[in-house]
């Protein structure tokens, strides 16, 4: 029954999907290849990262290096590990992620459902915010911090990324609620609804992908920080992207790659476990703001 | 249950004037359909009086009790909208009781008060689904039930059938009737639907740019407009429009209209003084499509049916009747021949006017002569 034409666009067909895959599986292995390089390292012993491939897998895997820069390692002058600096950064980035989000849902709440006038202006500075390179407030922000005798302490960063990530908490926030019918608002005033509920019970259950994306985006962004943290964290509140910077650049005695490695892998975790965790509602949410009406 | 009255109001958005001074009132139990075309104003009005805007001057009563700066939840409303605004997030019990929850009242009140909307609406076996499991129809059937259970002096409805196909909207319109019916509660309704206007409303107000053009029963609107913007807008086919020049004819008046190809037809007019002081001069002569009948079509009850011949040139059949196209004045005329009239196209025939029904406007101001 089938057509010679038939049969060449199924051959055809067919070629473009064995292109396609073989295009996807070489991006997938570029892609990878950096995480490979990472892990099978940090399971070698440095003996046989001196010797060896690097792209190898390791002939006889050990989680020494694992255990070396868990809670052992010389980090600038003690040798505690990375331990205490992952905790830092667990205090630092869980108050700021929520309070840069709540923050942000309660301004974008306000700007599209309670417009007053000159909103529109506060939002262009808020969007201004984002665009304000770090360096550019690293001194008023080091002068303030002072004025607030919150110089090197954790509550000090946990303010300096709360206010920083307040641009893009809100603008996020905004633009979901703009789309978010304003009828409903109304109906729950009707109701009687205050402020403060038309917020907690109307907006913030049918906020969850915005949410998401938020805490996402703020998680990885605070966490992975690195210059806030240089600039303003004291002896006992250093976060954990600065203490890898430590660990990987103290001068003394050899440089122990697998523990650089196993420490990197470390400090990157938390993020790539919020990513695998809730990718899939990120993707949905940057989705759904586009596609709601 | 209460009276609603706006006094002088005015709603400006900026710099734009959107409401311009409306006087409107309803009687206790009335039930007021705003009409008008998009944009008039129809909404904005309706969120002042239920203070989801703040109006820029005038005054709003409820009752005997001045609304100015009160809460729209202390206004004793309930609204109803076109997109019908239940929260997507609770049950269709969830969003009935959302008020009475807010307002702290006690939890078996709630179930009763429940109870009885979903008994008066039949939306009892729908109450633990969530709004997106719903049909469009099974939808407004909630938010009126939202709206039901606050018990309120006044209910506003914002175009609540529009979302609805069109024999959903049939019954849900005579469901809106029984529920007046039934609960007398004043009821401030918006629509673009001409049949729901006249047939739900004891009063209709038309709107038209920020202005009021008349507020009447559905009779007057209809029979008696008080220019030629409500003439046109209420009813379908609307009224015809026809230039003429108003004549004295021995004792009386009488209009004088072009016809087809230089032909003339001339119709008697009243006399009275306001039209007199037109005399020689243009008058629009307004007659519905349903007053322009053929000769065996005519009411019979009608002491002042006049015969004339027209020149039809088209017929466009409508099931029940026949609408015929005549040019009269320079412009296509609608009348309404029965579905069984002769008609034959291209040629003169008879064409009876029902003279009671006639009304006549100042082209210049478009107001009415009396
Ligand atoms: N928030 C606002 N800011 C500025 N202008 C507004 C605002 N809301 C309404 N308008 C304007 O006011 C006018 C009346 O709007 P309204 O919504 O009352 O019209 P409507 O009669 O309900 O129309 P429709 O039949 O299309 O619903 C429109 O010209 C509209 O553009
Ligand atoms: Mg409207």
């Amino acid at each position: 029954m089938s057509h010679p034409a038939q049969e060449n666009a199924i051959n055809a067909g067919r070629l473009t999907r064995i292109l396609i895959y073989t295009v996807l599986i070489f991006f997938v292995i570029y892609y990878l290849l950096p995480l490979w390089v990472m892990v099978s390292n940090s399971l070698k012993t440095l003996d046989e990262i001196r010797g060896g491939d690097m792209l190898a897998p390791p002939a006889d895997i050990t989680f020494e290096p694992w255990r070396q820069a868990w809670s052992q390692t010389q980090i600038g002058v003690e040798a505690t590990g990375l331990k205490p600096y992952f905790l830092n950064s667990i205090i630092m980035v869980v108050p700021a992620v929520l309070l840069s989000t709540l923050l942000g849902a309660l301004n974008g709440y306000v700007m599209t459902k309670w417009e007053f006038p000159g909103v529109n202006l506060i939002f262009g500075a808020m969007l201004l915010a984002c665009f304000i390179p770090f360096q550019i407030v690293l001194i008023p922000m080091a002068r303030i911090l002072g004025m607030l005798g919150l110089a090197g302490t954790l509550g000090g960063l946990i303010m300096v990324h709360t206010v920083y990530g307040l641009g893009f908490t809100t603008l996020f926030f905004r633009n979901y609620y703009a789309a978010f019918p304003t009828e409903l608002v109304r109906a729950a005033q009707i109701d009687g609804a205050g402020f403060f509920q038309v917020f907690r019970r109307i907006l913030l259950p049918s906020s969850g992908p915005i949410i998401v994306v938020t805490i996402i985006w703020q998680f990885t962004n605070v966490w992975n920080d690195f210059l806030f943290g240089a600039s303003f964290s004291g002896y006992s509140s250093t976060p954990i992207t600065v203490a890898l910077n430590n660990l990987v650049n103290s001068s003394t005695g050899v440089k122990e790659y697998n523990v650089h490695f196993a420490g990197a892998i470390l400090a990157a975790l938390p993020t790539l476990v919020v990513y695998i965790v809730s990718g899939r509602y990120f993707v949905r949410g940057l989705m759904a703001g586009a596609v709601k009406g | 249950m209460a009276s609603l009255t706006t006094k002088n109001l005015t709603k400006s958005f900026g710099t734009v004037e959107v409401l311009k001074g409306i006087d409107l009132e309803i009687d206790d139990g009335g039930f007021l359909v705003l009409v008008g075309p998009s944009g008039c104003g129809k909404s904005t009005l309706l969120n002042c009086i239920a203070g989801l805007e703040k109006t820029t001057s005038g005054e709003i009563r409820i009752g005997e009790r001045n609304v100015e700066g009160l809460h729209p939840s202390q206004r004793d409303i309930a609204m109803v909208f076109q997109s019908y605004a239940l929260y997507p997030n609770m049950t269709v019990r969830g969003n009935i009781s959302f008020g009475m929850e807010i307002r702290g009242i006690d939890k078996a009140e709630q179930e009763r008060a429940i109870a009885e909307v979903a008994e008066i609406l039949q939306i009892g076996d729908l109450l633990d689904r969530k709004p997106m499991q719903l049909s469009g129809g099974q939808r407004q059937r909630v938010a009126m039930g939202r709206a039901l259970v606050r018990h309120p002096q006044v209910f506003l409805f914002d175009e609540p059938l529009s979302n609805l196909d069109a024999k959903l909207r049939v019954d849900m319109r005579t469901e809106i009737k029984r529920l007046h019916h039934r609960l007398g509660t004043t009821i401030v309704y918006v629509t673009h639907d001409q049949i729901e206007a006249l047939t739900l409303a004891s009063k209709i107000a038309v709107l038209e740019a920020g202005y009021l053009q008349q507020a009447g029963t559905p009779d007057e609107v209809y029979n008696d407009p008080a220019n030629m913007f409500v003439a046109d807008f209420m009813g379908s086919p609307s009224m015809n429009l026809i230039e003429s020049t108003l004549v004295e004819a021995g004792t009386g008046l009488a209009i004088v209209i072009s016809g087809h190809g230089g032909s003339e037809i001339t119709l008697p007019a009243p006399d009275t003084p306001e039209m007199r002081k037109h005399v020689g001069g243009p008058v629009v002569f307004g007659i519905r499509p349903e007053a322009m009948t053929d000769p065996d079509g005519a009411d019979r009850t009608s002491p002042r049916i006049e015969t004339r011949d027209c020149f039809i040139e088209v017929s466009q059949p409508a099931g029940s009747d026949t609408f015929a196209l005549t040019p009269l004045g320079g412009k296509e005329c609608i009348a309404r021949f029965r579905a069984d009239a002769r008609i034959e196209l291209g040629a003169f025939a008879p064409v009876s006017f029902n003279m009671t029904k006639a009304v006549f406007f100042d082209p210049i101001t478009t107001d009415r002569i009396r």
